[in-house]
């Protein structure tokens, strides 16, 4: 089954959902033709489109909206934040090739401060799921939630079996461990995994988490994996600023916890725009880039620690 | 619906008239642009919309949505004098105990949404009438728009959409005061001719004068005229309509008039004489 056919699935077994798209039909191009006027193409216009759910939605629909994640959260942000999180209505944001994902278009479509921007947003849920099948566990559950929410969409293929089980606001934990724990969100599971593998090789207990939802967050995996690794790393296709990094730092902060965090992410700067496994290596998100900075990280804690220790 | 006659519509306004008058102290509100669309408020809620303090929650109910949410005292007077908000609630005009403040708010009974940021509300009506649509409800849904506020980009992105969309069930008026926030439109960005640019953009537009109750009964009786197409009434109207003493001026849009001005201007609604006003004049924006 793919985001359509699940998609299409939803529709017929809830009138609520109305679908629409600022003309970005990729991820739903054949279902036009299959329900009619709950269909909306309202042309190049996020603005337009995000005002018009809010108006939707009080009528009792749910929309799902489809636009490019830069567009959707950043040209139309003020009808997001204004209409829909002040309005608490349960529009769902479905943003196109954000983060690693809009290959070689550049920075204009470089959607790599949208968690940090819609996490901004009272009630505003954020679901970034790893691949399609990870979307597709987590879809049901994102739709028929009473609350605002943007979907960081992609539908690569699964790099690992997903739990079927989903909670909004609880991670998968895909394994634990002892040296470092990976937390991640999206497409960059599928790197965690492959450093997770060459860590192992070298004698490393790893442990990985995709969080699923970034907001709300699973505090509780999170406080874990500090609490039980030497290392947490967070893993992400964003700005440092405002992303995951941030709320695991104001959530060491509020339960008062001291712990080595090694951020991968992009630091203040665009990235280099080239088809995604050339952006991956240009910018060291290469499952051996993530391993070779995490082998450095936990040589320099380890150092530091017997430091402290002598 | 019993149809209110033009003397009652006519009592109706001064009552509102005098409601905005009293909110305009202590804080004060934006008193020149409620003035200006009092007229057409009044006119809607009494003679035109399927909306009453019985139906508030009903699908089937009409929609009134106001785009330039800064001139909310005219619909909370409007609500006061229809019974839908108590008229001793407006005495909470910005006091924390309650949601009456310079914009609208959905706790307030009739408030269908929230509004105070220009060029939102014409998308969220399409919204709801795209609903009706397809529901093929016959819900009439309105939104109100300032003719300032036809600066912004999003009104002009939405009437493209509307048009394509064949939203017939949407009526759009403009409160065409001729004034934005500091000075006419004419002298920012000029706007005429204003009908030629909504009928460039799909749509069916229709002039009126916005305070004559005669000329409004007619204007909307003839609606829906065009079956395909959504319609736009530029509704002619002035700025601080009813009080000679602010009429048409660009620094009586936001006021904050003392407690002995706000006596003499219920005075001045009924005489029409001009009261000498010492309050300082402001630009709030």
């Amino acid at each position: 089954m793919n985001y359509e056919q699940k998609l299409l699935e939803l529709i017929q077994n809830d009138e609520r959902i109305i679908l629409m798209t600022a003309e970005n039909r990729a991820s739903v191009r054949n279902l036009p033709s299959k329900i009619g006027d709950r269909f909306i193409d309202v042309g190049i216009a996020e603005q337009t489109m995000v005002g018009m759910a809010a108006g939707l939605a009080l009528r009792g629909r749910i929309p799902l909206v489809h636009a490019l994640s830069t567009f959707l959260t950043m040209r139309a942000f003020e009808f997001v934040r204004t209409d829909v999180g002040i309005g608490k209505l349960p529009v769902k944001l479905v943003g196109a090739v954000p983060g690693f994902l809009s290959d070689g278009n550049g920075p204009t479509h470089q959607a790599i401060e949208d968690i940090s921007i819609m996490r901004g947003i009272p009630n505003m849920n954020i679901f970034c799921p790893a691949d399609e099948e990870d979307l597709l566990i987590g879809l049901e559950k994102i739709v028929e939630s009473p609350y605002p929410t943007y979907i960081r969409y992609n539908n690569l293929t699964p790099s690992v079996k997903h739990d079927p089980k989903f909670e909004i606001g609880k991670a998968e934990i895909i394994s634990e461990g002892k040296d470092v724990v990976i937390l991640s969100y999206g497409i960059l599971l599928k790197q965690a995994l492959e450093a997770a593998e060459i860590l192992k090789l070298e004698g490393k207990s790893v442990g990985i988490i995709n969080l699923r939802t970034v907001s709300p967050i699973d505090r509780k995996a999170i406080i874990k994996a500090c609490r039980d690794s030497s290392l947490v790393v967070t893993l992400e296709d964003h700005f440092k600023t405002g992303g995951l990094f941030s709320i695991v730092s104001e959530i060491l902060i509020e339960e008062e916890l001291i712990c080595n965090v090694l951020p991968i992410a992009l630091k203040n700067k665009w990235f280099k725009p080239a088809l995604l496994p050339d952006v991956l290596k240009y910018e060291g998100f290469t499952g051996e880039a993530i391993a070779e900075k995490i082998t450095l990280e936990l040589e320099k804690a380890n150092y530091q620690t017997a430091q402290f220790y002598f | 619906m019993n149809k209110k006659n033009k003397t009652e519509l006519e009592s109706i306004a001064y009552k509102v008239r005098e409601h905005i008058i009293r909110m305009s102290t202590d804080g004060g509100c934006f008193t020149g642009a409620s003035l200006s669309c009092t007229d057409l408020i009044v006119y809607l809620y009494s003679n035109f919309l399927n909306v009453n303090k019985n139906n508030l929650k009903d699908p089937k109910r009409d929609y009134l949505f106001l785009s330039k949410g800064h001139d909310v005292p005219a619909l909370y007077g409007t609500f006061a004098e229809l019974g839908i908000v108590e008229r001793e609630r407006l005495k909470n005009h910005l006091k924390t105990n309650d949601f009456i403040y310079w914009h609208p708010n959905v706790n307030i009974p009739g408030i269908e949404f929230h509004s105070g940021s220009l060029g939102h509300l014409l998308s969220v009506s399409m919204g709801v009438a795209m609903d009706c649509k397809i529901k093929k409800q016959s819900n009439k849904i309105v939104v109100i728009l300032g003719d300032g506020e036809l600066n912004e980009g999003s009104i002009w992105e939405g009437l493209l959409v509307a048009s394509s969309l064949k939203l017939n069930n949407l009526i759009v008026i403009v409160d065409r005061n001729e004034f934005q926030a500091n000075m006419t439109t004419e002298e920012l960005v000029p706007l005429e001719p204003l009908t030629n640019k909504f009928e460039a953009f799909g749509w069916q537009p229709i002039k009126c004068n916005g305070h004559d109750f005669d000329e409004l009964e007619k204007t909307f009786e003839s609606l829906p005229s065009q079956p395909e197409k959504p319609e736009v009434v530029i509704a002619s109207t002035v700025r601080g309509k009813g009080l000679p003493s602010i009429e048409a001026r660009a620094d009586r849009w936001f006021c904050n008039f003392t407690h002995e001005e706000v006596e003499l201007l219920l005075k001045e609604l009924y005489s029409k004489e001009k009261t000498e006003l010492k309050s300082e004049t402001l630009i709030v924006r």
